[in-house]
């Protein structure tokens, strides 16, 4: 066709969008999700920056939804749990972390409070035996029947709740909520045998018809140890006391008391002591006060309460309705060694606390099951030396508390699902850590100093004392959304709104976005100005 | 004050956007419908500090006016990366004329427009700065005392950056440029020239003046918004940092933004009648070094006490004068 046009409008008008500038690019920026601290930490393996998301918003249901996910029990872990999320918190390092577990607590009591429940999954036509109604064994049983699986569990005591009921006092542990969050797990079908304890794992497995057992007794047997003694005075263990407390028996604490051991049992039956009535609680530990194994902010707590920790004694005679003790002292290495030098205090009951074992009554009749230093060993997917018996929390080589032991319910279960289903799945690959440098936290604003109090008082005293206050609903959202996402897109449209090319998508509420890669020059500035680290850069291939 | 900085929903109003936010809240950028009018597929280099604040400002003016806007342009890279014929970047009417006379093209518009009795429509004249504070600097100085009816936003980048980065009036001092070379007794531009044209657009007694950046983009939406609620004669000159010119990291160019902002360098405020209004409090103070340290224009100066400290000194009676600090937090 003959061109008509004049000079200098030859060629017909067109938009940029005909240049490709995506052309220029020698690196490209890609969205990804890395894995928080605080998920990393977990024990259980929750989503805490997921379901923080969702409580940042007020969807409370969706957040505990996805709590309920990975832990059946967020009003007992907002109580108990000893929240190494918050160690782990990047905020920590602009100011305080997110108080993770008073969030955790509000949304688990709201659960209670509102009866949200959960499904079961559909009916597999598989049996599953637990032994122990611990947190372990109901983890198990949750997460066995969300598969749909049938699950029987058989318990020695009179009450379901393990050592969360048998080992932690009401005050930091009620028993209305523990309760409920179990009666929620029955409400699905899962069937607890109470006072029945098992003595053979292969023939009760055989009987019944389960298809596969998991193996969740604990560990309450007290350990006890000989102290030279004119039996002057009454020697008790730490667990049975607790166990003693909770069952409403009569109590032999009086007076004054000398708990021995530094771990958290020691620290619950002296804070326990003190409830009572008792003229004066001690707690005598080996080591120095920083090397005792119980958690910080609980030996702070009973000290305020009126707890004395005497440390780098060792107690070596009962005599006379006094106890002797020998001066320690910390050595190289961490160790403490005796001095030889000794001095008496009055005492009115000597509790000791000095750890647990795991109760080898199970075992006896069972030739492929042995403790081997007082554990059973179980191998990557929770099983035992059995085929299609698994094990779990207090009874398995591993450190002992009651995250961890949900953590290995919900482990123990799945590995049981794929068992039951022919073969386990490789594991999903773990996303990269997210490091707060990858960050860019100048986004993050202070909390204004009208919230901050009342948090500051709550985060240092919730899921310890019930003489505290519940989160309010304003509070649990503030504390929420002190939240930085730490490597999950929270849709902040940063990298939306810095794109000098206009070279990202925005999707919408809830999806997101996408790069425009034809146009994208790959300058980088949506990676600095994202805020939580979920964009990279990575080399174009050329 | 245009902008009210809101606080604690996680990042409050510092990010783009904020779900925790009223939509009254959030700014333009962070709808999915705003009208991209500077779009994909311009020339500017990569992470081009006035491409940002360009899509920035006429974006937010598009919002106030619903749509009905017109652009006159200044020649400058503004001008050469996003029309290169016969392709256009821009999704608004828009007029290149000269280098020197955008202020007076856009007040010609403005006053057709009059003629012709359509009020709704709103005239935006736009440049850097080589074409506002030098060259386009007597129409500019006509359109403030006629107090035409025309929006001017200078795009502040601090040189000639599209001829090859000679120093403009607008150049701070200690610069290099490819006319102020660091060489000699004085290395790089000279501290005691330059214009300060916020200050003389004030000696105009216009209605409005305002300085917003492009790492403060509710500050800056609110200020073109505000702009656009006003006649007459009204000035926004806009801190963009450009990476060619300043020798800097493409993806650095918000953050250097950010960091002239917070060590007083670069004061944000408003300016009504003459009179300031407001001032952008700096929300955390860093020293002048930490802005300068990313910049090759600067990398002399970092190993000359005497011009360091000039430039800190600078930045000291920018944050004395204004009252930078406090206030907010």
């Amino acid at each position: 066709m003959k061109n008509t046009k004049p000079y200098a409008i030859t060629l017909d008008v067109g938009g940029s969008l005909l240049n490709k500038t995506g052309s220029w690019r020698t690196d490209r920026p890609v969205y990804l999700d890395r894995l928080p601290p605080c998920n990393s930490t977990c024990p259980a393996g929750e989503n805490i920056q997921q379901w923080l998301y969702h409580a940042e918003s007020g969807e409370y249901k969706k957040a505990w939804l996805e709590i309920m996910k990975n832990n059946p029990f967020p009003a007992v872990m907002g109580r108990v749990c000893y929240h190494s999320c918050e160690s782990a918190c990047n905020r920590t390092q602009l100011d305080e972390p997110v108080g993770i577990n008073s969030v955790e607590r509000f949304l688990g009591d709201q659960a209670i409070n509102n009866q949200w429940k959960v499904k079961p999954g559909k009916s597999s036509g598989k049996k599953v035996m637990i032994v122990g109604a611990g947190m372990a064994g109901l983890s198990c049983a949750y997460h066995l029947r969300l598969a749909g699986h049938d699950v029987t569990i058989f318990e020695s005591s009179p009450k379901p709740g393990g050592m969360v009921r048998y080992g932690i006092p009401k005050y930091r542990m009620p028993r209305e909520k523990l309760n409920a969050e179990i009666h929620r797990i029955e409400e699905m079908g899962v069937k607890i045998e109470l006072n029945t304890k098992v003595f053979n794992i292969a023939a009760t497995k055989e009987k019944y018809g389960f298809d596969a057992a998991f193996l969740s007794i604990g560990a309450q047997n007290g350990q006890y140890i000989e102290i030279k003694s004119d039996q002057s005075l009454p020697s008790l263990v730490g667990v049975d006391v607790l166990q003693g407390i909770e069952e409403d028996k009569p109590s032999d604490l009086h007076g004054q008391v000398i708990v021995y051991g530094g771990g958290n049992t020691a620290i619950d039956v002296a804070r326990s002591a003190i409830r009572m009535g008792t003229q004066g609680v001690k707690v005598v530990v080996r080591n120095s006060r920083d090397k005792m194994p119980a958690h910080l902010d609980e030996i702070n707590e009973a000290v305020q309460e009126g707890v004395e920790i005497v440390a780098l004694r060792s107690i070596v005679e009962i005599s006379d309705g006094h106890l002797v003790l020998e001066k320690m002292v910390t050595v190289e290495g961490g160790k403490s060694q005796p001095t030889g030098e000794f001095e008496t205090i009055p005492a009115s009951v000597v509790v000791q606390a000095l750890g647990q074992n795991v109760d080898p009554g199970l075992f006896a009749d069972v030739d492929q099951l042995e403790l081997d230093d007082g554990v059973l060993d179980v191998d990557f997917h929770m099983m035992s030396g059995i085929e299609g018996v698994f094990a779990g929390g207090d009874m398995v080589p591993s450190d002992r508390n009651v995250t961890i032991a949900i953590g290995h319910g919900k482990k123990a279960a799945r590995s049981i699902d794929q068992w039951l289903k022919g073969e386990f799945q490789q594991m999903d690959e773990k996303h990269e850590v997210v490091d707060i440098s990858m960050m860019n936290t100048w986004y993050y604003s202070d909390a204004p100093r009208t919230i901050r109090p009342i948090l500051d008082v709550v985060r240092r005293q919730s899921g310890f004392a019930e003489v505290v206050g519940d989160l309010d609903e304003d509070s649990a959202a503030f504390e929420a959304r002190r939240c930085m996402s730490c490597g999950n897109c929270f849709e902040c449209d940063n990298c939306y709104g810095v794109c000098p090319d206009n070279a990202v998508i925005k999707l919408g509420n809830g999806k997101r976005f996408e790069f425009k890669y034809d146009y994208c020059k790959g300058c980088g500035m949506c990676v600095e100005e994202c805020p939580c680290g979920a964009i990279k850069m990575e080399p174009e291939e050329i | 004050m245009a902008h009210q900085q809101v606080k604690f929903y996680q990042t409050g109003t510092l990010t783009v956007g904020n779900r925790l936010l009223d939509e009254d809240n959030r700014t333009v950028q962070a709808t999915m419908d705003r009208s991209n009018s500077l779009d994909s597929g311009h020339r500017a280099c990569q992470g081009c500090g006035e491409a940002l604040g360009a899509r920035y400002a006429i974006d937010a003016a598009m919002r106030a006016t619903d749509n009905q806007l017109i652009a006159a342009n200044a020649t400058g890279c503004l001008e050469v990366f996003t029309t290169p014929y016969p392709e256009s970047a821009w999704r608004i009417p828009w007029i290149h004329s000269l280098f020197g006379n955008a202020a007076a093209v856009a007040t010609g518009i403005a006053a057709a427009l009059k003629v012709k009795g359509k009020k709704e429509v709103r005239v935006i004249a736009q440049g850097g700065d080589g074409g506002t504070t030098d060259i386009g600097f007597g129409c500019l100085s006509g359109m403030f005392e006629r107090n035409d009816d025309v929006l001017y936003i200078c795009y502040d980048n601090q040189g000639y950056m599209n001829t090859g980065v000679q120093r403009s009036s607008a150049t701070p001092g200690g610069a290099r440029t490819a006319t102020t070379m660091p060489v000699g007794p004085q290395p790089g531009a000279d501290f005691d020239k330059g214009k300060n044209v916020p200050s003389i657009a004030m000696a105009h007694n216009i209605p409005y003046v305002a300085t917003a950046s492009v790492d403060r983009l509710h500050d800056l939406e609110a200020k073109v918004k505000k702009a656009m609620s006003m006649h007459g004669a009204r000035y926004i000159q806009v801190f963009v940092p450009c990476p060619l010119g300043w020798g800097s990291q493409p993806a650095k160019t918000v953050n250097l933004a950010r960091l002239a902002i917070e060590s007083g360098i670069y004061p944000l405020f408003e300016a009504e009648h003459g009179e300031i209004t407001s001032v952008t409090k700096i929300r955390n103070l860093v020293q002048v070094d930490e802005y300068l340290k990313h910049q090759r224009r600067f990398a002399h100066v970092m190993k000359n006490p005497e011009q360091l400290s000039a430039i800190q000194a600078t930045a000291d009676r920018n944050i004395q004068k204004y009252g930078l600090l406090g206030g907010q937090e």
